[in-house]
């Protein structure tokens, strides 16, 4: 499966990502420069981690209006597989590709380091190799990771399954001290209504090689190419 | 030429410069200087630039070795390591600027020293940095603090280079004086390498980068003079730093060089457009002439003296191959990066400064480089006060407790609170997460690594600035080899206080002396460095602080070792003596153990107390390097499975550190057996150097053992990893016995603690 990495200016998980993808899973992968319109016939997009445009203005703010965009709108709204991770998590929700919005985290610095996280919904094909209940281990690295929607929308987004990841204990348990943001209701990823876009603060890249620590985030783009393979 | 300008005393002294300096000057010139020339000639004489003070004792140091690809005197010292790779690294220090704005004064650092590495073709692969403040328990100093690790977060993180390692130290003297050195290490092919060189007549003088505004004017002069009550108003002296922009100046010059049509490049750091000319003309014995009219600004209205000194960040100068200016242009253009072509290299030597076509500057190039003024200040050692005498008698004391206070210390505790604010995480090389004994990161697509780590003891070296230096060294190499690498090449960061005192100058000599003595036994040359004198304030001067970067390589990378217990049952063996010689350190050991309180009431700094009333402890290089080798023939031979440098807080610091939680892994503990001759207090507390701690599968310890035997190596099989407790026993009897979780909790919880942090 051709996997299409997107690049902005202030991208700068963009290699790690191809090199997750052309690496570890030996999947062809290509760079599309944020001015380009043409998906160049990827099977799934990776809206990658990052400081897009210096995080000026907000999180995602700037890079919304990169005539790439335009496409990757394009591309979801045919059933393409969109995968926003991080900062590529903020430029989807500026986008509205999906709801809600960040906030500065809770404590209101920066934070990196490995966080466990449940998959709650296993049926889209992100998660589809995985158990609902699952724990990962996986890094996070990120300023405003700190999710919010207003209370009604929020209700109707996990009536919807569309949390797809909330961070959790090690034992699995949705827990305050486990919530590394202060994000609402320990929410780590969530997913559109067709659950083709995924918006995830964890970076799976991050996990997927065992010298790194973990190869939990190998199942996410496993997942993706199975669910491909399959259709 | 503008109009002359009356250049009184006080002119002079807003420039750092004294009469004698003047006079060489106007002999120079023949002719007065105009304030223009005065500027130029103010910054490129500074110490921060000229070395002046400093030049002739670092001439004494090993540059030299068959790794050694670049030693001083480039933007960053270069390595083979192998394959057709090479890395460039360095350290500076933003210690100034940190003080008058925290945040901007290391984001600025970091970004200087990653445009050190860049600009010789090397993508920046790792950041590590070296702190030192003043007790955090005073807001003040927390404050600076707080700024400080914002600002390398703010700058890094956006950069897109991770922050794997490095140090933080708090003690009196950093009080008014904080420390900040950033380092920075790149990957390149060595065949790849670009210099900062203006060479080829004709070739166009390109500017990319930032625009020039009036930020950071005269950085370089402030940054070479003390500190008094006025230099809170110094702030606009400090630069603004723009990490996108410089992240976008990296893409965009690795890009460019690839096009085969740079000549050289250089970055523009301290002393900005005139620093970058005329060392890049002064490397290549051209002339350099450019047009200010031409040089892309901010605001309106600047004067030639501005536009030279300004040190507005994100800035390259490049020199190109003529008539393929466009290839670069296009480049910039894609990452919407202003490249202008400003003027030409020349052959006339000169430095050559033009405001549309008018003159308003000329001077010889290796007069402001090569030719700067040299110092070889008055050398004098302070008088020196004998250590008490050692009362008799022996000891008791609740161990445990103490060492429940020396992990309290916010010297030796946890630094949770800083890394984690540093991505370390970004571009997956990260093989090894702060808090082991090295950082270390991959090099993909080989079967390399790369081990770093950063030391100093300013402590120390206030004792015996040699010794302290070599114990500096030892450290470094100590820690890399703790992490199956073979130490390669260091850098430097010097910082020291006002050197036309006789007794710094003293400290200077010393330093040097015993940084070179180390890094020669150790086969460490050094490759390059800064700097940073004055670092005074009201006459109050820092304790003489070397910080040394080692860089080493791990090959294969399964050689790689965590400075943690692996698993319960392995054998706990110290390489090297469990308490030194006797000498004044070990009678100072015991005479101040005596007078210990083990008691954390009222957030008492017991450790760092104690620490800084002993002397430097001695140190035997030829010792010391056999140590090393016997830890790293170990690993080599897969023997070792884990390796810890017993360091700061001594030896049962070091045993529960590896017992201490990560991620995905709970406590161990250890079963210690101490032999019954020596005595508790100094063989758990003492900083005895030349000491590592390994674990190995029991069979596996004759074979250890006989290595060390080959070296000459004492070795102590001193117990076991065992779950949960750390426990010290001597002669049937318990001297310690602590829950490694409660003690883990204790360390961990220090800093995060002193700021409050909700998470």
């Amino acid at each position: 499966m051709k996997f299409g990495v997107l690049m902005f200016p202030g991208s700068n998980c963009e290699h790690d990502a191809y090199h997750a993808i052309r690496k570890v899973l030996r999947q062809p992968a290509e760079f599309i420069w944020h001015q380009s319109t043409d998906l160049r016939d990827c099977q799934a997009i990776i809206v990658p981690g990052g400081f897009s445009y210096g995080d000026y203005l907000r999180t995602g703010a700037i890079a919304r209006f990169s005539p790439v965009m335009g496409a990757v709108r394009r591309f979801a709204d045919r059933g393409g597989l969109v995968l926003g991770i991080c900062n590529g998590f903020q430029i989807l929700l500026e986008s509205g590709l999906l709801p809600g919005a960040m906030l500065r985290n809770r404590g209101l610095k920066y934070v990196c380091r490995q966080v466990s996280i449940r998959v709650e919904n296993a049926r889209i094909p992100f998660t589809g190799l995985a158990r609902e209940g699952d724990v990962w281990n996986i890094p996070i690295g990120h300023m405003e990771g700190n999710y919010t929607l207003d209370a009604d929308a929020f209700r109707w987004l996990e009536r919807n399954r569309q949390v797809v990841f909330r961070y959790c204990n090690p034992d699995g348990e949705i827990t305050a001290e486990a919530n590394p943001n202060g994000s609402v209701a320990n929410v780590a990823g969530i997913c559109n209504p067709r659950g083709n876009v995924l918006g995830m603060m964890p970076h799976p890249e991050r996990a997927s090689e065992p010298l790194l620590g973990s190869e939990d985030g190998v199942r996410l783009f496993q997942s993706m190419i199975q669910s491909r393979s399959q259709a | 030429m503008q109009a002359n300008l009356s250049i009184t005393a006080d002119v002079l002294e807003q420039h750092n410069l004294t009469q004698a300096e003047y006079d060489r000057i106007l002999s120079i010139l023949g002719r007065c200087p105009n304030l223009t020339e005065l500027g130029i000639f103010s910054v490129m004489w500074s110490e921060h630039c000229s070395y002046k003070s400093s030049k002739l004792q670092l001439k004494r140091l090993p540059t030299q070795g068959p790794q050694v690809l670049q030693g001083p005197g480039e933007n960053a010292g270069i390595i083979d390591i192998g394959d057709g790779y090479a890395v460039a690294f360095k350290i500076e220090s933003h210690n100034h600027p940190s003080f008058v704005e925290p945040y901007q004064g290391a984001a600025t650092g970091v970004g200087g020293i990653l445009r050190d590495i860049f600009t010789m073709g090397a993508r920046p692969i790792a950041a590590m940095n070296s702190l030192r403040f003043g007790p955090p328990d005073q807001p003040r100093n927390r404050r600076i603090m707080e700024g400080v690790v914002a600002g390398i977060a703010g700058y890094g993180n956006c950069f897109g280079v991770p922050t794997v390692g490095g140090e933080v130290v708090f003690e009196g003297c950093y009080s008014q004086n904080p420390l900040v050195n950033a380092f920075a290490l790149g990957l390149f092919r060595k065949d790849r390498i670009f210099y900062g060189k203006a060479a080829g007549i004709g070739n166009p003088v390109i500017y990319v980068g930032a625009k020039t505004g009036r930020d950071g004017i005269h950085g370089a002069t402030m940054a070479s003079a003390e500190f008094d009550e006025a230099s809170e108003s110094k702030r606009p002296n400090v630069q603004v730093g723009d990490p996108f922009l410089e992240k976008l100046l990296l893409e965009a010059c690795l890009e460019a060089m690839k096009t085969g049509a740079v000549v050289g490049i250089q970055d523009m750091g301290a002393a900005g457009l005139t620093c970058s000319t005329c060392e890049m003309g002064g490397r290549a014995d051209t002339g350099i002439e450019i047009d200010l009219a031409k040089v892309p600004q901010r605001e309106e209205g600047m004067t030639p003296y501005e536009i030279m000194l300004s040190e507005s960040q994100e800035r390259m100068l490049l020199v190109a191959e003529r008539g393929r200016e466009e290839e670069i242009f296009r480049i910039f253009r894609k990452w919407e990066i202003d490249a202008v072509a400003i003027g030409e290299v020349t052959g006339d030597g000169m430095l050559r400064i033009l405001e549309r076509g008018r003159k308003v500057a000329e001077i010889p190039n290796r007069v402001l480089t090569d030719e700067a003024p040299l110092y070889r200040r008055p050398v004098a050692a302070p008088a020196r006060t004998s250590p008490p005498p050692p009362p008799p008698g022996p000891l008791s004391m609740d161990w445990g407790g103490l060492l429940e206070c020396f992990l309290a210390s916010p010297n030796l505790s946890s630094r949770e609170w800083v890394y984690r604010q540093y991505d370390h995480m970004v571009r997956t090389n990260t093989v090894q997460v702060p808090g082991a004994d090295a950082a270390v990161v991959r090099v993909k697509n080989t079967r390399k690594a790369l081990a770093m780590s950063l030391d100093g003891n300013g402590r120390y070296c206030r004792q015996d600035p040699r010794v302290g230096a070599q114990l500096a060294v030892a450290e470094s190499c100590r820690n890399l080899v703790c992490a199956g690498a073979r130490p390669l090449a260091a850098t430097n960061c010097l910082n020291m206080g006002n050197p036309e005192k006789p007794e710094i100058m003293w400290q200077m000599t010393q330093v040097v002396e015993g940084m070179g003595e180390a890094c020669r036994a150790l086969g460490t040359p050094v490759t390059g460095g800064n700097v940073s004198l004055y670092n005074e304030t009201l006459g109050e001067g820092i304790d003489p602080t070397p910080v040394i970067g080692m860089v080493g390589l791990i090959e294969p990378l399964s050689r790689l070792r965590g400075s943690w217990f692996v698993r319960e049952g392995h054998r706990i063996v110290l390489l090297g003596p469990l308490v030194g010689r006797p000498t004044g350190y070990s009678s100072a050991v015991r005479h101040n153990l005596s007078r210990l309180q083990p008691s954390r009431e009222n957030g008492a700094d017991v450790y760092t107390g104690w620490v800084s009333r002993l002397p430097c402890p001695p140190l035997d290089l030829d010792l010391e390097v056999r140590v090393q080798r016997t830890c790293r023939e170990g690993i080599e031979k897969g023997l070792i499975l884990s390796a810890h440098d017993c360091s700061d807080g001594g030896l049962v610091v070091a045993l529960a550190e590896m017992g201490f939680s990560r991620f995905g892994a709970g406590t161990l503990g250890a079963d210690i057996l101490l032999p019954s001759a020596e005595e508790v207090g100094e063989a758990l507390f003492a900083e005895y150097p030349s000491r590592i701690l390994v674990t190995v599968e029991e069979e596996n310890l004759a074979a250890l053992e006989d290595i060390a035997g080959l070296q000459g190596v004492p070795v102590t099989p001193l117990g076991w990893v065992v779950p949960d407790v750390l426990s010290v026993r001597r002669s049937g009897s318990v001297v310690l016995e602590r829950s490694v979780v409660s003690l883990e909790k204790i360390w961990r919880n220090c800093l995060g603690g002193l700021f409050a942090d909700p998470l």
